[in-house]
């Protein structure tokens, strides 16, 4: 059905009841299958089986990444086209990107420690990752402080198209700077350095992890159309006892 | 024995210049002036032809010969008491004040200029220090400003002053954009901290980038200037936009 469709919040929430519970199915089949694929992975000849951290580390960046693009389509949405649901779409996003990033910076982290030495390093890579990190905090905040969604939906919108030009920079930090970071081995021209009997897993784990992010997405999406619901409620019970 | 001992925090500061601008003050203000430099050394360094060695440029404004402004002369560039350990010789304090008294006169302000720093040491427990105190003449002391506080030689001080320049209206700009969105809010405040900090790290990383290259390097100053430029100019273009936008979408 054409994205118009969708606007409706009531028909939206139908299709959320009918969709995420199989749609949360087929993400713990897929993940049961990408951890098993990851398991029976070869270890790398430098690194052994610190290698599989990648698995997790790798998605969760992606996802990051992602959910502040789909912030910021949805950004468009409520700027532009006025969509009724893009700013629902672009507070529930906000929670759980940040989640994603949180996760790729602690796994980058642990597996940073017996690879290169150290937990951190001022990078290009890593600090731009952690300037998303902020951003999702921030947008985070901006959501809760402003008290009218539709006002805090455009506030958040400008901030998201503001902090977009960090996802560019996060993507070529490797290419532009001398990073400690390794170089882009997935998506570069010429195609992918990693073997398949890694590459494989790498993909089915990210496709889990989409998954994954789709049915919380939903979920969250579903909760905030009714909280805005019991909001109005609470509004007009308020205005009728004037 | 009128006048004054001028001397600074290093060497390169602009002791002959303060010195000849307070000989050449005196002198328009009617005063005669003895100028002495009584320990000069690298006189083996080739002659700049831009500028006359410090004991000439004395000579030229107090009047008199550039042999009269000096009293010990070193070829070495070097540390007074290092120049005189390699010449065999000993610059011994009371030689020095007594050779300072007899070029005083009568009815002439002395003004002194003294060699490297104040603390320039002349001999093995002596320095330039114990030899103004000697004299007992009023010490001026030159200091470049900022310089004071962070140590720097010219053209890093050059090179920092022009990245605040050029990096503090990017933050500027870019705090534009927090405080756009937070001024409608009642507990805005820390909120704009949050949403700015972010956006203002690349602006800090270049700046601070650009300042290490000015000093030690390795990577050529332009490079991260020439960044920091382009961070403004973006913000210079995208602060007044977003601001306007988010002011706009408040008023709604």
């Amino acid at each position: 059905m054409p994205l118009i469709d969708l606007a409706n919040p009531t028909r939206f929430l139908r299709l959320a009841n009918q969709t995420i519970p199989w749609l949360g199915g087929v993400t713990l089949i897929v993940f049961a299958f990408g951890i098993d694929q990851a398991m029976i992975a070869p270890d790398d000849y430098q690194q052994g089986a610190t290698v599989k951290i990648m698995f997790i580390h790798v998605p969760s960046a992606w996802l990051g990444m992602l959910g502040w693009g789909l912030m910021s389509a949805a950004a468009l949405g409520t700027l532009v086209w006025r969509h009724p649901l893009a700013d629902v779409t672009a507070k529930a996003a906000a929670p759980i990107g940040a989640a994603f990033t949180l996760l790729c910076l602690v796994t980058g982290s642990l597996w940073g420690r017996p690879e290169w030495g150290t937990y951190w390093v001022w990078d290009a890579r890593l600090t731009s990752e952690l300037i998303l990190f902020l951003l999702y905090l921030g947008v985070i905040a901006l959501w809760r402080t402003v008290d009218d969604p539709s006002r805090a939906a455009r506030a958040a919108a400008i901030l998201t198209l503001v902090g977009a030009v960090d996802l560019p920079i996060i993507k070529f930090s490797v290419d532009w700077w001398n990073t400690l970071h390794q170089g882009a081995s997935v998506f570069r021209l010429g195609g992918s350095t990693i073997y398949p009997t890694i590459l494989i897993p790498l993909f089915i784990m990210a496709v889990a992890f989409t998954l994954l992010f789709a049915t919380l997405l939903l979920a969250a999406m579903r909760n905030e159309i009714l909280r805005r619901r019991v909001r109005t409620l609470h509004l007009m019970q308020a205005n009728a006892v004037n | 024995m009128r006048g004054c001992f001028v001397t600074g925090t290093d060497t390169g500061v602009g002791k002959s210049v303060l010195t000849a601008a307070i000989v050449a003050a005196l002198r328009a203000g009617g005063t005669d002036v003895v100028a002495l430099k009584p320990i000069l050394t690298g006189l083996e360094e080739p002659p700049d032809p831009n500028w006359p060695q410090d004991h000439e440029l004395l000579a030229r404004i107090a009047g008199g010969r550039p042999e009269q402004a000096v009293l010990e002369t070193f070829d070495p560039a070097v540390s007074p008491h290092l120049a005189a350990e390699l010449a065999g010789r000993e610059l011994a304090l009371d030689e020095l004040a007594r050779g300072i008294r007899a070029a005083a006169r009568a009815d002439a302000a002395l003004v002194i200029e003294g060699v490297g720093g104040l603390l320039v040491p002349l001999g093995p427990d002596t320095s330039v220090r114990d030899l103004a105190r000697e004299l007992g003449l009023p010490l001026v002391i030159a200091a470049p400003l900022i310089g004071l506080f962070l140590n720097l030689d010219a053209p890093a001080e050059a090179a920092l002053t022009l990245t605040l320049l050029v990096g503090t209206p990017a933050l500027n700009f870019l705090g534009l954009i927090g405080a756009a969105i937070a001024v409608t809010l009642r507990r805005g405040g820390l909120l704009v901290a949050v949403i700015v900090l972010p956006l203002t790290v690349p602006v800090l990383i270049f700046g601070v980038a650009a300042a290490n290259a000015a000093v030690i390097g390795p990577v050529p100053f332009g490079t991260p200037f020439t960044i920091l430029c382009a961070l403004t100019l973006m913000s210079l273009v995208v602060g007044p936009f977003a601001a306007a936008a988010a002011l706009r979408q408040e008023m709604e």
